[in-house]
Formats: structure tokens, C-alpha cells, sequence
């Protein structure tokens, strides 16, 4: 076989855009897998539309699935990618602001007629100079139809099966471009065909037609090597999206904490997947109520806290609105729940499939009454596992609601995930109440940590009344005394303090010595930690510090902060971190803020962050 | 092994040491107490006894009763005692709701709570006004109503709980009157013992807005006319003179007199509470005075799987089939690699 020339990177991103029914996120998941088996770090971005089939052919249509890989740490599932696979002109149309210098545009040449043109909406018949994409852009043209159609031209499948098999093709394309051997994608399509033979064959053999074709063909393309990462620490390891974490982290917290677990929950989009793998989880003991409404998604998961189970609802922000009355029940009857917030892009129904980090102040503040609870935030699909564990642990080992946010790209993205140990993870000991404290009141507490004493129906001895009514602080029966109420708002916040002791400390990353300190919170970890990393390699000095734990903050918080005479926070909102950090260390912030529904960029982090150096 | 002891309760190991903060003369009184002695007849320890109540008068009832309460919410009650029960079906679970709390604010949940047959016993006081919030017609309130939101009456049909109930597939369904306290214990009693959703009607008087509302029915001289007391197997007969009693007219229920125009005992309907088909349920719902006496005992009383058990069978059934059967197991079905 004559060799063919390779470029070898250290990383690179690779975009599969196409209609929503072309099967780009399938397409995606299979590549990024692939790659990650091959000891590739990676870290990918579905982008879709709110719409399951738009019209075809149309921009509201374009689905996307971006991924990262590298042979060196990878944060991001990338900006800009090195090679584009569009499927339909509108599929190029969408992502020509995102084509940079020098990248590979695959597309479907049988897909670019006059009428696909048309339903993209271009004007002229060469797309390309209409989007005005740079001649240093290499253009590969492949006829994915009529090449799948010849594919599978042995097989008795209707013609909309057959051309819908034509990702396999582009997979295969890119396998072969990437130098991924595809024994690894047959393995996965087996699993994921299992039950649909003829199905299964007919990928099986687009995906090595795919291969074989740009093998033979030499496609005038320069393939890519990108070596297997050495900083990956050794283990096992999979790609996990945040959604499955998220679930699979409660799922771990209950049985360290010893309880069931019970999820009370509403479908919304990007926060379903959660209770779909919960509900899959009958076999671990699992119960899922799929409620009538977001409102009956939380009451339900309350009324099994005050049963004795790990409670949880899932929702995205405008259920978060939805639950608030109850999350005020909750603070009040000082019962544990945790309250996955998948955030999305806001006011309202907004933008349901894309992603934002506008619901923080919703979650600090949105309730009536003084209702404090603590608020976390996950910044990684892999450590949205980490979170909602500790999500849970904190709200059973100091009876009070959780709310953990992560957000539609964070939840619907994946990276990889060294599988952990259950044993090796934190306890988690719930404040239960103690044989021979019979009789204690409901509001009966720990002196130090404020938390009340757990106690649930089946435990003799203990039975009591609880309730959205104010309580005596000893007695435990309702009052509207004065001092009392001033006395039980005062312990509810303490009690929401004290955890400060317990989490921990915030860590400064990049350049702790530098003069500007980047603040950011959540998923934008990654972004920011490049952009400050990219910064210091070209030698510029900035320091990085991301907030986790956001109510309460980080005992060091202050400390940290004020040691950088320039601070900017980072966030996809107007503000919401940055009026929050100002109430609670003053001082003056910069902000740097985007609110497109998308994730930040690394150049443009970057650029913004290096501006401040001067 | 040893002698299981069955204890026997009485209304009193039900009470709180909580002073009842109702109105003096209150309906609710009577339903408070004969819930206390149906617990203790029911004889299901107080540690086994959640209360569950939303907002309202009525939904003060937990704090009277000494086993685990929990009073939430505006009209989230039956949402939240669907998470209770399910969450430990070994419990008895009661929700104590009101016709603002279940019918308004909370007509979703409690829709929802029938339709899936939660085993929870609903006692849903009925007094067609919103007492705690002082006066305002509520869903139940009649046509016409004069009231503080609406004094010029009001322009809404009312809703009834019954044809709520069985339109909404609900397995079991009873109306009790606050004065009739035998019926009012038998009828408690049946939903308690019924597995699945139990909707009790509490028709109750509110002596401060709406005094007098169920008077038609309740007024002692006339009552046993008014109202006939329906039990599963026995003819439907009521009156005074017991000689009065209902036949189906063609596709219609009708008033007769046992002894007038060649009718005689064996003419009167039987009542079947456990017909699955809810047709005469609903005719027995839906009776109207004056031209028909008022329903009142278990109307509708038929077995069915609950939702609780459903999801309990499910786990059960998976748990054999599944090798999974920690989180480590769950790891191991994951594609994974070394790295």
C-alpha cells in the first residue's frame, strides 16, 4: 500500500453537522468513543435543534456534534473545528462563521442541487464564494447518496433506509482520514444494532465502504495522527455525558448513604436524560415518578424525604421556577433534596436545547421568605458525578434543600471518566436521630451545625408534625412569636454557613502570582482554564479561580479574591456571579459576559482576557 | 417464635396533645374525631399513620393526630402523599384536603393521584367555600353563589367530586355528611380498607362563611328523606318510613314508593359498589335535589392494582432478572477501557 502523507497534531475537533434525522449525534458518539478507546482525551459538544424533524433540508434544521481530541489535555470540545462534515448546504450555511483558515470542508456534493441550495436559502449556485469561505479552506467533495446507494445496492432496503444509512459513510470517511481503525465502531454498532439484524449489516458495510473509499481513492486530503494522550492518568476509563453522571452520581450516593433512592420528575428539555437513566435503574432499587407537572416532580421527591429516601427532582430553569414554592417547603420543614438544575438559554421557554448559565440567581434567591439553600455547579460532563454525589451528601448530612446546576452543554456533552471506586468515595452519614433521643422535638438540633435531628414515619418514638408554618425553635409547634421567627431565620441561614467548613477550599490554577485573576463558575471551566493556559504559554501572566460550591462560597473565598488588583468574572449571563460575588466580597469586578445560548470560545476568552494585561 | 402482640388502639392514642384551632361548631370537629376512632378500629399503629394535608382549614388536621404529619402546600398535598407512599408503601397514608386545596389550586394533582390508584385515603372536606382565606367561592361552590369574590354570584358551574373522581378511572369513591356519624365512620372505614386511591367527600359545614350550605341535608327531621345511605349488597331504600327507594327508568334513576303503583322490595336496585363499570356509580354521583335524595356511604368501591405495589412489583421483578446489583455492577456494564 503506498504510504499516504499524515499530519500529525496534537489536537484536533472535527464537527458532524447535518439535518436532525441525518444521525450526526450518532455519527458523533461512535467517533469521539473511537477515539477515547484509543487513549485520545476527548470532550464533545451535541448542538441540536429544539425541533425533532424540521423541515428538510432547512437552517432551522441543522443538527451539529462537535468533538475534541488530543494527545494532551483536552478542556473543551474545541472552537472552531479542523475539519467540517456537512451533509447539506444548510449545514454549511449554519456553521460559516465557525470555518477558520486552513480547515477541510467534507460534504455531500449530492446534496448540493439547486433545490438544497434553495431550501438553505442561498441566492447563487456556489455556495462557497456566496458564504465567502477562504480559499486556504480545502473543499472535499464526496457523494455520500449515490456512494451509499451503490453500497448498498445488494440489500433490499427501501431508499429512505439506504440513504439515511450515508453518516455511516462520512464515519467511515472520517475513521479513515483520522487513521481510527474500525473494528472498534463495528463492536459499538453491534450493541447499539443488536435487535435490528438487516440494519446492522447494512451500516456495518457503508462504514467499511466509507473506509475503504478513502483508502482507494486516495481522497487528495492530508490524513491526521493524533497520538494517544500520555498525561491521562492510568485506569479505566469511559465517555459519560453529564446528564448520565449526574444520575449515576445520586445513584452511588444513595447506596453509600445506605437509602433508597427516589426521583420525582417532569420531562424537560435538556434535563430528561437524567430520569431516563434513573428509570432504567429498577434493578438498583431506583423509584422514578414521572409527575404530572415540575410541581409534583419536587413534592413527590419531598414527600420521600419525609419518608426517609434520598430525595431528587431534575428539571431545567423553567421548571427550577416552577418548584420554587416547594423548594421554600423544603427549607422550612429543613428536609433533604437535591435539585438538578440542566440549565438552558432564558427568559422562559427561551431556547430549550441550547445552553446558559442564566438561572444562578434563580437558584440563590428565587423564593419567597428568607430561604437560603446551598447552590453547587459542576464543570465538567465527567464531574457532574462528582457534584450531584456531593450534592446529595451535603443535603442528607445537613437536611437542607441542593441546588446543583449544570447546563445543557455540560449535560448533553461528553467527556472521558476514569470510573471511580465507590469505596474510595467520601461517607456519607446522615443526621439521623439516635436511639434513646426518643421524644425529641422536630426542630430538635445539632448545637455546632444547626442541622435537625432525622427522624421519618416507622420510627417509634418519634412521631411528630412538620410543615411550611414557622416553628418554635424548641418546642417544634407552630408560632408566629416575633423573636422566635427572628430566631429560626437566623438558625435556617447558619446552618447554611456552617457547611462552608465543610467543602472545599477554592484553588487558584495558571498563574497564582499574576496580577488579573479570572473568576468564572461551572461548565466554563474548561474554556477559561485554556484561554488562561494558552495566555501563560505565550507569556502572559493570569490566574484562574472557579467557583464549584457558589452558596455558601468557599471559606478563602475573600482571601483568594483579594489578593488580584484585577479580577474579571467570566460567565454566559449578564452578570449573575459577578453582583452576587460583589454583595458578598466587595470590591471591584470586571465582567466579561456572553449571552448567545452558546459556549464561550477559547480565542475569544483570549483575546478579552489578554486585553486586560495591558 | 415468639406470641406477635396486636395491640389494640383507641381514638385516644390518635390525638396530639395539639389544642384544635377551629372555629366552635365547626364540621371539621366530626370528622376529626370520627378519623381518630376509624384509626383505632383500623388498628395501624400511629408510627405507621402520615398525615398529609395542603393548605386550608381542614389542612390543619394533621396536627391533631399524633402519628407522623406533614402539612405542605397549597394543593400539593396529593402529589406529596404519592411520595410518601411510595416511597414506604408499609405505610397508612391519609391526605386531609379541602375543596380550594384539592379541587382548585391542587385539581391536577389530585386527578393524577386517582388515575395512577396511589393507595392513599383522601378525606376531602367539602364546604363549598374557602374558609381560611374568608369567604371566596370555591369550585364546588353552587351556580350563583353570593360570596366575597362574587357578590353578585357566580357565573361557573361547580364541580362534582364524584364525577371527578370516576372520570379520572378512580376505584373508590364515598361521601359522608359531618352530623350522620355512623355512616360517616362505615364509609371512613371502607376507604381506609380499600387498596388504592380512596376519595371520600366530607360534606361539612362552614359556620362563619357558609353556614348552612349542606343544611338541606343535614337538618335532622327531614334528613333520612334526603339522604340515602348506600351499602355494598343492600337495597337501595331510604326515607323516613323506609319505604322509599331507586330504580332504573329506562337509562335513568328514579324515585319510587314501595307500595304505591305494584312496587315492591325486590323492585329496588341492589347496590354493587364493586361493578367496574362505572355507569350507575355515576348516576348515584350525580343525584340532585329535591327530585332525588343525596348519596351518601361507598358509592364506588372496586379492586385494582395501586400504583405504590406496581412499582414495588416492578423492582421486585427486575432485581431477579438483573445482575446488577450495586453500583459497582452498574460500572460493568459500561463500554470502558484501560487506559
Amino acid at each position: 500500500m503506498e504510504k499516504h502523507k499524515s499530519t500529525e497534531l496534537e489536537q484536533v475537533a472535527i464537527r458532524f453537522s447535518g439535518d436532525s434525522g441525518d444521525g450526526m449525534q450518532l455519527t458523533g458518539t461512535l467517533f469521539s468513543n473511537l477515539s477515547a478507546i484509543l487513549g485520545n482525551e476527548i470532550s464533545t459538544f451535541p448542538d441540536f435543534p429544539s425541533e425533532i424533524r424540521a423541515p428538510q433540508g432547512t437552517l432551522s434544521g441543522v443538527s451539529g456534534f462537535q468533538v475534541h481530541l488530543g494527545s494532551g489535555k483536552i478542556y473543551t470540545p474545541g472552537d472552531e473545528p479542523d475539519v467540517l462534515v456537512a451533509m447539506n448546504p444548510a449545514a454549511l450555511k449554519v456553521n460559516a462563521r465557525s470555518i477558520k483558515k486552513h480547515s477541510v470542508i467534507i460534504f455531500d456534493s449530492d446534496a448540493f442541487g439547486k433545490s438544497d441550495l434553495e431550501k438553505a436559502e442561498f441566492k447563487t449556485e456556489n455556495p462557497f464564494e456566496e458564504l465567502n469561505i477562504s480559499d486556504t479552506v480545502q473543499l472535499v467533495p464526496v457523494q455520500l447518496t449515490t456512494l451509499t446507494k451503490e453500497s448498498l445496492k445488494d440489500f433490499e432496503m427501501d431508499l429512505k433506509s439506504v440513504v439515511r444509512s450515508k453518516n455511516m459513510f462520512a464515519l467511515g470517511l472520517i475513521c479513515w482520514l483520522f487513521n481510527r481503525p474500525i473494528d472498534e465502531a463495528t463492536h459499538f454498532l453491534t450493541n447499539k444494532f443488536r435487535k435490528k439484524e438487516e440494519v446492522l449489516r447494512a451500516n456495518l458495510k457503508v462504514l467499511v465502504d466509507g473506509f475503504n473509499y478513502g483508502n482507494n481513492i486516495h481522497l487528495n486530503v492530508s490524513t491526521f495522527i493524533v497520538d494517544k494522550s500520555h498525561e491521562t492518568p492510568k485506569g479505566k476509563y469511559t465517555s459519560i455525558s453529564g446528564n448520565k453522571a449526574t444520575a449515576w452520581g445520586l445513584i452511588a450516593a444513595a447506596q453509600k448513604a445506605g437509602l433508597e433512592l427516589f426521583l420525582g420528575s417532569y420531562p424537560i428539555t435538556p434535563a430528561s436524560d437524567i430520569m431516563h437513566e434513573l428509570a432504567l435503574r429498577k434493578d438498583l432499587g431506583v423509584k422514578v415518578v414521572q409527575a404530572e407537572d415540575e410541581i409534583a416532580g419536587i413534592t413527590t421527591a419531598l414527600g420521600a424525604a419525609f419518608a426517609g429516601k434520598l430525595a431528587a427532582t431534575n428539571t431545567s430553569g423553567p421548571g427550577l421556577a416552577l418548584k420554587t414554592e416547594a423548594i421554600g417547603l423544603a427549607v422550612m420543614a429543613e428536609l433533604p433534596i437535591v435539585i438538578v438544575d440542566v440549565q438552558r438559554g432564558g427568559p422562559s421557554t427561551g431556547l430549550p436545547t441550547k445552553t446558559e448559565q442564566t438561572d444562578l440567581l434563580q437558584a440563590l434567591y428565587g423564593r419567597n421568605g428568607e430561604s437560603p439553600v446551598v447552590v453547587m455547579a459542576a464543570s465538567t460532563p465527567a464531574d457532574c458525578f462528582h457534584y450531584a454525589y456531593m450534592a446529595a451528601k451535603v443535603a442528607l448530612e445537613h437536611m437542607t434543600p441542593v441546588i446543583l446546576l449544570t447546563d445543557g452543554f455540560i449535560g448533553n456533552g461528553s467527556s472521558l471518566w476514569k470510573l471511580p471506586k465507590l469505596a474510595d468515595m467520601p461517607s456519607i452519614k446522615p443526621n439521623f436521630v439516635q436511639p434513646g433521643m426518643e421524644g425529641i422535638k422536630v426542630t430538635a438540633r445539632d448545637e455546632k451545625t444547626k442541622v435537625r435531628y432525622w427522624s421519618f414515619p416507622g420510627m417509634e418514638g418519634f412521631e411528630h408534625r412538620n410543615g411550611g408554618l414557622e416553628k418554635d425553635f424548641t418546642t417544634g409547634a407552630i408560632s408566629s412569636q416575633p423573636d422566635n421567627h427572628e430566631l429560626m431565620v437566623k438558625t435556617r441561614q447558619e446552618k447554611i454557613d456552617y457547611i462552608a467548613n465543610v467543602i472545599p477550599e477554592l484553588e487558584v490554577e495558571g498563574n497564582p502570582e499574576a496580577e488579573v485573576l479570572v473568576i468564572g463558575w461551572g461548565s466554563t471551566h474548561g474554556h477559561l482554564l485554556s484561554a488562561v493556559n494558552n495566555i501563560n504559554k505565550n507569556g502572559g501572566q493570569v490566574a484562574l479561580a472557579h467557583f464549584n460550591y457558589i452558596q455558601p462560597l468557599p471559606k478563602n473565598t475573600a482571601e483568594i479574591l483579594n489578593r488580584y488588583p484585577k479580577r474579571v468574572v467570566c460567565e454566559l449571563n449578564s452578570g449573575q456571579l459577578a453582583s452576587y460575588l460583589r454583595t458578598k466580597v466587595p470590591g471591584e469586578y470586571l465582567q466579561y459576559n456572553k449571552v448567545q445560548a452558546q459556549p464561550f470560545t477559547v480565542h475569544e476568552l483570549e483575546d478579552h482576557i489578554s486585553s486586560l494585561l495591558k | 417464635m415468639e406470641p406477635i402482640e396486636i395491640k389494640q388502639y383507641t381514638a385516644k392514642d390518635f390525638k396530639s396533645d395539639q389544642y384544635v384551632r377551629w372555629c366552635p361548631a365547626c364540621g371539621d370537629y366530626a370528622i376529626l374525631n370520627v378519623l381518630q376512632k376509624v384509626m383505632a378500629e383500623l388498628g395501624v399503629s400511629p408510627t405507621q399513620t402520615a398525615v398529609i394535608s395542603g393548605i386550608g382549614c381542614s389542612s390543619r388536621l394533621p396536627y391533631y393526630i399524633s402519628g407522623y404529619g406533614f402539612h405542605t402546600i397549597h394543593g400539593r398535598g396529593a402529589a406529596i402523599a404519592t411520595g410518601v407512599k411510595v416511597a414506604n408503601p408499609e405505610l397508612t397514608v391519609w391526605q386531609i384536603t379541602g375543596d380550594g386545596d384539592c379541587l382548585a389550586i391542587g385539581g391536577n394533582h389530585f386527578i393524577h393521584s386517582v388515575r395512577r390508584n396511589v393507595d392513599i385515603n383522601v378525606l376531602l372536606f367539602n364546604n363549598q367555600i374557602y374558609g381560611l382565606t374568608k369567604g371566596q367561592f370555591s369550585p364546588t361552590s353552587k351556580k350563583g353563589w353570593v360570596t366575597k369574590s362574587s357578590p353578585y354570584g357566580t357565573v361557573e358551574e361547580p364541580f362534582q367530586p364524584g364525577e371527578l373522581t370516576i372520570g379520572a378511572h378512580g376505584t373508590f369513591f364515598g361521601r359522608l355528611l359531618d352530623v350522620d356519624l355512623k355512616s360517616s365512620q362505615m364509609t371512613m372505614l371502607a376507604a381506609a380498607r380499600h387498596q388504592g386511591a380512596s376519595i371520600v367527600e366530607c360534606l361539612v359545614n362552614c359556620i362563619i362563611f357558609n353556614d348552612g350550605a349542606h343544611g338541606y341535608l343535614s337538618e335532622k327531621a327531614s334528613r333520612e328523606d334526603r339522604i340515602v345511605v348506600l351499602e355494598h349488597g343492600r337495597k337501595m331504600i331510604f326515607g323516613k318510613e323506609k319505604n322509599k327507594g331507586l330504580v332504573l327508568d329506562g337509562l335513568k334513576l328514579k324515585v319510587v314508593t314501595i307500595g304505591e303503583e305494584g312496587i315492591t322490595e325486590d323492585d329496588i336496585l341492589t347496590h354493587d359498589a364493586s361493578n367496574p363499570d362505572p355507569t350507575l356509580h355515576l348516576m348515584l354521583v350525580r343525584m340532585q335535589a329535591p327530585e332525588f335524595p343525596i348519596a351518601i356511604g361507598v358509592i364506588r368501591d372496586v379492586p385494582a392494582e395501586t400504583f405504590d405495589q406496581a412499582i414495588t412489583n416492578q423492582i421486585a421483578q427486575e432485581q431477579a432478572r438483573s445482575k446488577v446489583k450495586s453500583f459497582d455492577d452498574l460500572l460493568e456494564t459500561l463500554e470502558q477501557w484501560e487506559v
